[in-house]
Formats: C-alpha cells, sequence, structure tokens
C-alpha cells in the first residue's frame, strides 16, 4: 500500500511536507450539537502535530474522528473527509478494527489490559498477525524498546501491568498501540496523569517515534504543545483557527485569538 | 558537565546557542586583531577583512536572538539553563558592538594609513590597551566556554587596569597637542582607537559578568565586581 500521500499546497503551513492525513470540510455532531465546524487541515506525515484549546473546543473530537472512535456511540455522526492513503476513512468499508491498527490510540489515563506485561503487547498482534513464538517475543521486545520501556521490564515480563508506575503504565500503552505497526499514533492528553518526570519521559518517546510515526496528540498543556510538537492547531468552538508550526505558532501567531490563548489572556 | 536533560532536543538547542555564541566569539576575536594588525603595520587587506567579517558578525547576532527567542518560547527554559539563555541573548549584544568597535579601528588606521601618517615612534603607542582589550576579550570568551567564574572575576577587574591605561594615554596625548599643533589630526585619531579599545574592554566585562551570573545566579553588575554570595553552591 502507498503509505505516502500526495504532497499538499505549497501555501499549507506545512509546506512540502507529504501530508498523512488530510481533513477537508469536516463536521460533527453529538446528537443536535454541532462539536466541529468545517475544520480542514493536513497532518504532515512522520511529524507530530498538537491540537491545543480550550475545554471543549473539539480537540478530542477531531482526534476520535481519525479512527472513527465516535462510532461506539449512536447519537455521533461525522461529515466530510479524512483522507489517508487515498481513502476516506469516514466512509471506507474497511473493518474499523483493521483501521484502528493502523491508526493506533492512547489515552489519558494509562490503560493496561488485567493481564502480564507481556501479554498486554501481544494480544493486539494475535488479533492482527499470527507469529510464532520467537517472532512475538522479537516483536513484543522491539515494541517495548521502541517505548523505552524494555529495560525497566525485561526482567518482569510474566508481571501484571497493573503493577507497573503510572509513568511505564502510560509507556506501556504507547508499546502496545505501536506493537501493531500503526501508521498514525493519535494520544490524547497522554500525560495529563503524569508527574513531570514521567510527562518528559513521554515527551522524549514522542520525539523518537515521530521518525516512524505520524503523530497527533492532544493537549491542555500549552508548554507540552511547544516542547512537543513540530505543527500546532488551536481550535476553539469547534472551528480550528489557526494552524501553523509550532515555532511560528508560539514565536508570531498570525490571529488574535491565538495569542489571547496561548499568552493566558483568554477569558 | 551539567547532568543532561530527559530531551535531547533540549540539550541540543542549548548546546548550539553555546557553540554558535563562542563562534561569534572567534569572528569578533580575529576582528580585533586584524584591525591592530593592520593599525601597525597599514595592512589593506588586513584592514577590509574586518569590514567583511562585519556581515557575518552581524547575521549571526540575528540568527542567535532569533534561536534564543524560540527556544524560551518553545522550552520555557528554568534556572540555570534561563540564566544561560539570558546571557547569550546579552553577550551577543555585546560582541556585535567590539565587532563595530574593531571596524572603527580599522576605518580610522585606513585614513592614518591613506594620508601616509604613521603613527610617529614619540608618540605613546596604543600597544598596551590593545594587548589589555585583547587578552580580556579572549579570557572573557575563553571563561564563558568553561563557564569559569573565577576566571571571569579576573577579568572583571581587568577592566580598571584599561580605564586607566586610556586615562593616562589620553594625558599624555593632550600635553603632545599642546606642544605641537601639527600632530593634533594624528593624535586625535589615535585617542579614537584607544577609546574604541576602551570600550572592547567594557563589552568583555559584560561577557565576564554575565559568566559569573550564569555560575553563581549573582548579578556583579554595576557593584565592586564582587559577587556578595554564591547563590548555588
Amino acid at each position: 500500500m502507498n503509505t505516502v500521500a500526495e504532497p499538499i499546497a505549497a501555501s499549507s503551513p506545512t509546506g512540502a511536507l507529504p501530508s498523512k492525513l488530510m481533513v477537508n470540510d469536516l463536521n460533527f455532531y453529538y446528537g443536535g450539537f454541532h462539536a466541529l465546524r468545517n475544520v480542514s487541515l493536513a497532518i504532515p506525515e512522520k511529524c507530530v502535530t498538537a491540537f491545543i484549546g480550550p475545554s471543549g473546543c473539539g480537540k478530542s473530537t477531531l482526534l476520535r474522528t481519525f479512527n472513527r472512535m465516535f462510532e461506539l456511540y449512536p447519537e455521533q455522526r461525522a461529515e466530510g473527509e479524512i483522507m489517508m492513503n487515498g481513502e476516506n476513512l469516514l466512509t471506507t468499508k474497511r473493518d474499523v478494527g483493521l483501521l484502528r491498527a493502523q491508526v493506533g490510540m492512547v489515552f489519558q489515563k494509562p490503560t493496561p489490559f488485567p493481564m502480564s506485561i507481556y501479554d498486554n503487547i501481544a494480544f493486539g498482534i494475535k488479533l492482527f498477525e499470527s507469529l510464532n513464538r520467537s517472532e512475538m517475543e522479537d516483536r513484543v521486545e522491539w515494541a517495548l524498546s521502541k517505548a523505552a520501556l524494555w529495560n525497566e521490564v525485561k526482567d518482569k515480563l510474566k508481571q501484571s501491568g497493573n503493577g507497573l508506575s503510572g509513568g511505564q503504565q502510560q509507556r506501556l500503552c504507547i508499546a502496545r498501540a505501536i506493537a501493531i505497526k500503526p501508521q498514525v499514533l493519535l494520544m490524547d492528553e497522554p500525560c495529563s496523569a503524569l508527574d513531570p518526570i514521567s510527562t518528559g519521559y513521554i515527551e522524549e518517546l514522542i520525539t523518537e517515534l515521530k521518525k516512524d510515526y505520524t503523530v497527533v496528540i492532544v493537549t491542555h498543556n500549552m508548554q507540552q504543545a511547544a516542547r512537543a510538537s513540530d505543527f500546532t492547531a488551536y481550535m476553539y468552538l469547534g472551528e480550528l483557527i489557526e494552524f501553523g508550526k509550532t515555532d511560528d505558532i508560539f514565536v508570531q501567531p498570525k490571529k488574535k485569538q491565538t495569542e489571547d490563548y496561548i499568552t493566558g489572556r483568554f477569558g | 558537565m551539567a547532568k543532561e536533560h530527559l530531551s535531547t532536543q533540549y540539550d541540543a538547542d542549548l548546546e548550539e546557542i553555546r557553540t554558535r555564541m563562542l563562534q561569534m566569539g572567534g569572528l569578533v576575536e580575529e576582528q580585533v586583531s586584524s584591525a591592530l594588525a593592520g593599525y601597525a603595520d597599514g595592512s589593506s587587506p588586513l584592514l577590509d577583512r574586518v569590514k567583511a567579517t562585519e556581515e557575518r558578525v552581524n547575521q549571526l547576532e540575528i540568527e542567535l536572538d532569533d534561536r534564543c527567542t524560540h527556544l524560551i518560547a518553545r522550552r520555557q527554559p528554568a534556572a540555570g539553563d534561563l540564566r544561560l539563555v539570558m546571557a547569550v541573548v546579552k553577550s551577543i549584544t555585546d560582541l556585535e558592538r567590539i565587532g563595530d568597535e574593531a571596524a572603527k579601528i580599522a576605518r580610522i588606521a585606513k585614513q592614518m594609513h591613506e594620508r601616509g601618517i604613521v603613527p610617529l615612534s614619540g608618540f605613546s603607542d596604543v600597544r598596551v590597551a590593545a594587548n589589555l582589550a585583547s587578552s580580556m576579550l579572549k579570557g572573557a570568551l575563553d571563561s564563558f566556554a568553561r563557564m569559569d567564574a573565577d576566571a571571569a572575576q579576573q577579568i572583571v577587574i581587568q577592566d580598571k587596569h584599561i580605564d586607566n591605561e586610556f586615562r593616562s594615554l589620553l594625558r599624555e596625548l593632550i600635553t603632545f597637542m599642546m606642544e605641537d599643533p601639527r600632530t593634533i589630526s594624528t593624535a586625535l585619531d589615535i585617542v579614537w582607537i584607544a577609546k574604541a579599545l576602551e570600550r572592547v574592554g567594557d563589552h568583555a566585562k559584560n561577557i565576564a559578568e554575565y559568566v559569573i551570573y550564569v555560575c553563581s545566579g549573582t548579578d556583579v553588575r554595576h557593584t565592586s565586581g564582587q559577587p556578595e554570595s554564591t547563590a548555588l553552591g
């Protein structure tokens, strides 16, 4: 499968970078509530893109459209296009499980399965691939190493994932998500339940992961967006207010609304 | 060597601004030495090189300001990191001005040599002030590179010597001018050069004071030069 989307227009803030996800005129409804309004943006491949904005601005909603997580709730619907590898993710007939294998997700609170560290990783892989024992062991080690957790857990793989610290659990969840080799990794407030040191580890990990994956992160923490992302989108009341290079957004945003938000003058 | 950050990119960004600042310092040192060598022997290529280097120094100043602005916006540096970034932002202004002083010396030297007025051997020369200014600049940059507050302290003290040297040179030149008005033009040129060297010393002292600030957290500007107490052990 062709994993490189066509380059987007040079006038876009992402310039000539190939885009992994192209969002065109996306509208989203929670029943009668119009939560996303004509959102269009291009998420560049193998970069970190952050969504920032006040609570209720639609940033998590936007993130959850990328792997159709909203379909778990019947009253929620999305209209528009989210193009990845030439297909519209919102209308594709492909199995949604396969889609979510390609577009992995890490949540706000660490959500290890109530099983061993090893099985936490192996569980998802078994759903999509049939690996023999040594291949599986290699894959588990690879995923845990990628998530910068291997050295801490290699001697206790059979122990429960719940016995790890919060930061380790979150890295376990990241390892679980990348074990099935997704193309995109969505992170919904991945550090909001973590202490500053664990946050530092996760942010450094995000920087490492972008070499192989397209990372999209939702964060309440503007400084985290400034530190960890290449591109930043500021959203407010369901609209995309400004999207640009993180360097530009945090030094010279084009919109007054963005400036007010990132300088704490919001409200 | 300070412990590394969790973010390797942050380390790389800080190291980059430090390295670029020292690179800018190297260029400025070269400007000063070329200007002084050109003044001594009238070498036109050397004096022209000072002007040519000024462009690169100016560009580096702009680039470093931009890097520091982005680093502050993206990393929110704290404590020693913040002091380092602030010291770089301030030091590059001093470095750029040292570059301007070097260009001034080169310009005056060129005019003097074009007029065919070689500094008279009977005149007091600026050699002592030139050596002091060059050594202060080198010392300030070395102390920055090694983050050596003790070495920086020595530079701060040396500034008094160059100030004294300038004053005694001025007195001497005034005497020459009073005794023989034909020397006024050359003597004034030498005064301007000596004043430029005294300014180089002032800027080098500023850089040394920023080093003390980075190392100890104490601001020794406009004091006797001694940190009252080292806030950090």
